[in-house]
């Protein structure tokens, strides 16, 4: 960054008392925002009932700096979808995604939101990354609070790599104007064909 | 005043009548679980032999299950007989718990559309159900008029069946969305993914606008139009936005 690797006498006196570090300016700055993340909730089923474990004062997620749960999406940069979505929702989701400020991230709590879960069926999306894009999934049905945990941990390993130097990182999402999707169709048709059990069902009734 | 007094839960001096359960029956008659109940025949609901007086030929057969009286009556009658039991000060059924439909896998079977009632005061439950000849036109005339409670009922019914309600006053979808154009979910020649590619659907949702989903009359904000203040009013009628 044109600093001298040394701090430069002339600015800074060292025989004073006066505290200095000298540190990467991405280490710093990813510091400081791995460490206050504002969690907003997007609870849609049980894994949210989860997340309310997680945050309350047993498993504490404010030991992890997010004592400052945002309820709105304007004041917020990490959005935890837990549960299940439907169709009906996805456009809600969008928004709501499309609402955040950068720097942000996703995380998706759960099977149903990461897969479709048990619910491969026509009512509920197949993932939430085919409407928005997601940076840590979690297993479990529901995710046990110490699994959330664990993500957010790895969100916030992911965070403290971050290069300021690399703008792809906030690029935000620019969907295809006619079908509003972010990712070819043939993509998410491949991604969300059924699978283990889910293949022997019957698909109708009849 | 008198319970009996009231009219739809409303006393004559336009006070809160509260419906007390079992209040027709007299003081002596306490709330009983049933037991040893047959799982078929025994005593049916006590509505049915008025019922029968009152509509012989509507009345097609009764069934008792569990205790539970089931009354298939003919499908031009049954607004009529929905609206005697609510209307008559011996029945009384004024509570509206269910309004569904059965479909079976025999496709000979026809389409069943059920009403599930309940007298408070008497303390009685009846089911009322018709049957859809296949082939012929799902229509069933609605007790919006009756019970306002059947509202979301039959929206949901016909979101899921199929099946109209001549009368309803805003007979749209309920759980999917309106523009949902893939059938209807609950019928058993819907496929359980649905008709169309994943991403198909997802491209037919996130078409949906999430705010054009309540009109003004579904928030009962026109009947209060004129009540609200100038400025509301005047940021309603420019089609005020949030959010965004």
């Amino acid at each position: 960054m044109g600093l001298s690797p040394r701090p430069d006498t002339r600015l800074i006196d060292t025989s004073s008392n006066e505290p200095w570090i000298t540190t990467k300016l991405d280490a710093f700055v990813n510091w400081g925002r791995k460490n206050s993340l504002w969690p907003m909730p997007f609870g849609t089923a049980c894994c949210a009932i989860e997340f309310m474990a997680t945050a309350a004062s047993k498993y504490d997620l404010a030991r992890f700096g997010m004592e400052r749960q945002a309820f709105s999406p304007r004041q917020a940069d990490l959005l935890i979808c837990a549960g299940r979505v439907p169709f009906k929702l996805a456009p809600v989701l969008r928004r709501i995604w499309q609402q955040m400020p950068q720097p942000k991230w996703c995380i998706s709590m759960g099977a149903c939101a990461s897969t479709g879960g048990m619910f491969d069926n026509y009512a509920v999306v197949q993932g939430i990354d085919s409407i928005i894009p997601v940076d840590v999934y979690v297993p479990g049905c529901p995710p046990r609070p110490e699994g959330l945990l664990y993500g957010i941990m790895m969100l916030q390993k992911k965070v403290a790599n971050e290069r300021s130097g690399d703008p792809s990182l906030r690029n935000e999402m620019e969907p295809d104007p006619d079908t509003q999707l972010y990712i070819p169709p043939s993509v998410i048709d491949e991604v969300s064909e059924p699978f283990g059990n889910s293949i022997h069902q019957t698909r109708s009734g009849l | 005043m008198t319970e009996g007094d009231a009219v739809n839960g409303v006393n004559r001096d336009g006070s809160f009548a509260p419906v007390i359960a079992g209040s027709a029956l007299g003081a002596t008659a306490a709330p009983a679980t049933p037991r040893n109940v047959p799982n078929r025949g025994g005593a049916p609901n006590e509505s049915i032999e008025p019922m029968r007086q009152q509509f012989a030929t509507a009345v097609r057969r009764v069934d008792v299950v569990w205790g539970e009286t089931t009354v298939v009556v003919d499908p031009t009658r049954v607004h009529d007989v929905i609206r005697w039991l609510h209307d008559d000060p011996s029945q009384r059924y004024d509570y509206l718990s269910d309004v569904t439909a059965v479909e079976f896998r025999d496709l000979e079977q026809p389409l069943e559309v059920v009403w599930h009632l309940r007298s408070l005061p008497y303390r009685r439950f009846i089911r009322i159900k018709v049957l859809l000849e296949r082939g012929a036109a799902l229509e069933v005339p609605s007790v919006w008029d009756i019970y306002k409670g059947a509202d979301w009922l039959e929206r949901e019914c016909y979101d899921m069946f199929g099946i109209k309600f001549a009368g309803h006053p805003d007979l749209r979808r309920l759980l999917m969305w309106e523009q949902y154009n893939e059938g209807f979910p609950l019928r058993k020649d819907f496929p359980l993914r649905g008709r169309f590619s994943r991403s198909e659907q997802l491209r037919q949702a996130l078409a949906a606008n999430p705010e054009a989903r309540y009109s003004k009359e579904e928030l009962s904000i026109a009947d209060a139009f004129e009540d609200l203040p100038a400025d509301m009013r005047r940021r309603l009628t420019t089609g005020e936005r949030t959010g965004e």
